[in-house]
């Protein structure tokens, strides 16, 4: 079976003043059914960009993006909205991403409504299924978002997207604007709605920890470019990428018998305004050399494990 | 909670902090008691809504004018009650003794001021020196805080959101502050600029020798950070202790909630224990203990009587009964 989405050579480049704003520059990836992506990187790397381009909420500016084996990357009026049925996003603020004016009953009928799959009499019984699929109480029907919380407002917005039976979501950040306890409850509920619909997921976030909860498999961005991609597991086990270790090494963690130590990198992410060819994290990195200055390419380092870095093997002595 | 005399520099007694909404009193801080020991870090641990920043800006004495209805108890600072001070002494002890960094760098700064102005404004009250002298040591706080004093006359648009933080750590430390109140400082940042800006800031209390309040909502940060650690919800302390006490043997249902919510890079696990429900309304409180609703263990005594902070072996305290009953 084809992957639920392939994405070949993806770029999304912006027109800026200053220059052409790389913002998803050359990604390639595939997702299997019923699995989850996890996308990790800095503000600014590209990383909801990719997820935007991807369902084509942003028009692509070179590559190929796949469904089910089907080529989608220039589809059009009637075939783009049948893609899009299938293609969802949870948005990351749920205090912004809903219509304040809507109730949350019209929220989540909405893409029931024009799909035109439901008539009027079912149209309510279906809502109701959907708020009981997501954990929203029968008595706030009525309600406008801001009589909600943040979690709730999630809920609705997960409601809505999942409302049409889409085989594949992106969650942009869905729990980072979430407290620790509703941040539990959201990404338990989007697991569960996983494991009852088959969903794929693309896991958008900065987030590492809830990333490794969540993802079969992670891609590491940094300035529209993967760096390295692999197993969830394998990828915390032994990260192979200079950026990956440091990021890694930065969470801060609540075990304090074993202090690990830490990688501080020097610098911030450069512009990613007519990047120079070669590493572009070669600024920051502690093993840059002369080398750095060529192009990268991802490179399968291990089965499964790809890097996109000159000295992977030089670095970790392999 | 113990604590020997004259090393004791901060202690807070049975502060509360009502504000209020359309006449409604809204409960932020109901009767909160620590005490920061001079060259420690305390953390103050709690979700959106629990009363975190209504503290530190009880400390700091800038609490809402407006919508502030009452702030009562004691807080006492080397010796001084600050809730009895006048406006005008209060005015001479920020920012001299006690500073603050606030959660978001995008909004703390003047946006039409040069940063380095911002950082001389303070500078120039406090310390009573000329205008070049001043700049001369603004200077040299930007130098210590990792930017090139030739970005002084830079605005804050100018700087990326790790930049912007390190000028408020700046403007925070220019007066060598006793104590610094640090509100979320690297919430609004990127993990690897987090690392960064964290570093700092304990390099420069050390340093300095400051006694720091840490306010966050992380307990990771707080792990890196903290000698104590108070556990807040619902405008109330539950659980007090050194960061050993509270990270090893969490008593209170709520901290090991908290610890079971979190996602850890270190732990393996299927899912997710979340805590059920929401944070209870501010406006009206929960009879009882104010966890009760979404407790796991919670009885018809948690719901009646008021629910007292119970020692629980050397400095650990903690606001339930079962915990008490177990001890």
């Amino acid at each position: 079976m084809a992957p639920v989405i392939e994405i070949r050579d993806l770029k999304k480049y912006f027109e800026t003043p200053k220059g052409l704003l790389h913002a998803v520059d050359g990604v390639s990836m595939k997702i299997e059914a019923g699995q989850t992506m996890g996308v990790v990187g800095e503000s600014g790397c590209g990383k909801s960009t990719l997820g935007r381009t991807i369902i084509h909420l942003l028009e692509s500016t070179d590559g190929q993006i796949l469904f089910e084996g089907e080529d989608v990357t220039r589809v059009k009026g009637k075939d783009l909205r049948r893609v899009r049925e299938n293609m969802q996003l949870i948005f990351q603020d749920p205090y912004s991403s809903l219509n304040p004016r809507m109730t949350v009953t019209e929220t989540i009928q909405e893409p029931l409504y024009l799909s035109g799959r439901y008539k009027r009499g079912e149209l309510a019984k279906e809502t109701d299924r959907l708020m009981d699929l997501v954990g929203v109480e029968k008595r706030l029907r009525n309600a406008y978002p801001h009589e909600l919380d943040g979690g709730r407002r999630q809920r609705v917005g997960i409601g809505r997207a999942i409302a049409l039976n889409p085989k594949f979501v992106v969650c942009d950040e869905p729990v980072s604007a979430l407290d620790v306890s509703i941040q539990a409850q959201v990404l338990n509920l989007l697991q569960d709605l996983q494991a009852e619909k088959g969903l794929t997921y693309m896991f958008v976030t900065h987030d590492l920890s809830v990333v490794k909860h969540i993802s079969n498999n992670i891609c590491v961005m940094y300035l529209g470019q993967l760096v390295e991609t692999c197993a969830s597991k394998e990828m915390f086990a032994s990260p192979l990428h200079p950026y990956t270790k440091a990021l890694l090494s930065a969470i801060p963690s609540v075990d304090i018998d074993h202090r690990r130590k830490r990688i501080v990198l020097e610098g911030e992410i450069v512009s990613p305004v007519d990047p120079k060819p070669g590493c572009r994290f070669a600024a920051r990195c502690p093993y840059a050399t002369e080398k750095c200055q060529q192009p990268q390419k991802l490179e399968e380092v291990s089965p499964g494990h790809f890097v996109a870095c000159n000295q992977v093997r030089e670095i970790n002595h392999m | 909670m113990m604590s020997t005399g004259n090393n004791e520099l901060l202690s807070v007694k049975n502060l509360q902090v009502v504000y209020t909404s359309d006449g409604v009193p809204i409960h932020a801080v109901n009767g909160v008691t620590f005490s920061l020991e001079k060259g420690k870090t305390l953390g103050l641990v709690g979700e959106t809504g629990a009363g975190k920043t209504s503290i530190a800006k009880a400390i700091l004495g800038v609490l809402p004018e407006f919508s502030t209805k009452s702030c009562a108890g004691e807080i006492c600072f080397q010796g001084t009650d600050l809730l009895s001070l006048k406006e005008r002494q209060m005015a001479e002890m920020r920012g001299r003794d006690i500073a603050m960094i606030f959660q978001d760098p995008m909004t703390a700064l003047n946006p039409v001021m040069t940063v380095g102005d911002q950082i001389a404004e303070g500078i120039r009250i406090h310390n009573k020196v000329g205008k070049k002298k001043a700049r001369e040591m603004a200077e040299a706080m930007l130098e210590m805080v990792g930017i090139p004093a030739g970005r002084y006359k830079d605005y804050p648009h100018q700087f990326s959101g790790g930049m912007k933080q390190r000028v408020v750590i700046a403007i925070a430390l220019s007066c060598r502050p006793t104590l610094l109140l640090a509100d979320e400082p690297t919430t609004a940042l990127d993990v690897t600029i987090q690392a960064q800006v964290l570093e700092m800031i304990v390099k420069l209390r050390d340093e300095m020798g400051m006694s720091m309040i840490m306010i966050t909502h992380d307990l990771g940060v707080v792990a890196e950070v903290c000698d104590y650690v108070a556990v807040v919800y619902a405008g109330e302390v539950v659980e007090y202790g050194t960061l050993s006490e509270i990270y090893h043997n969490p008593a209170h249902p709520y901290t090991q909630g908290l610890f079971g919510a979190l996602p850890d890079i270190s732990v393996e696990t299927e899912r997710l224990h979340s805590i059920q429900g929401m944070p209870p309304d501010p406006s009206h409180l929960p009879e009882g203990c104010k966890f009760a609703p979404r407790c796991p263990h919670a009885t018809d005594a948690c719901r009646s009587g008021e629910v007292g902070l119970e020692n629980c072996g050397g400095t650990h305290t903690c606001r339930c009964l079962r915990a008490k009953e177990e001890g």
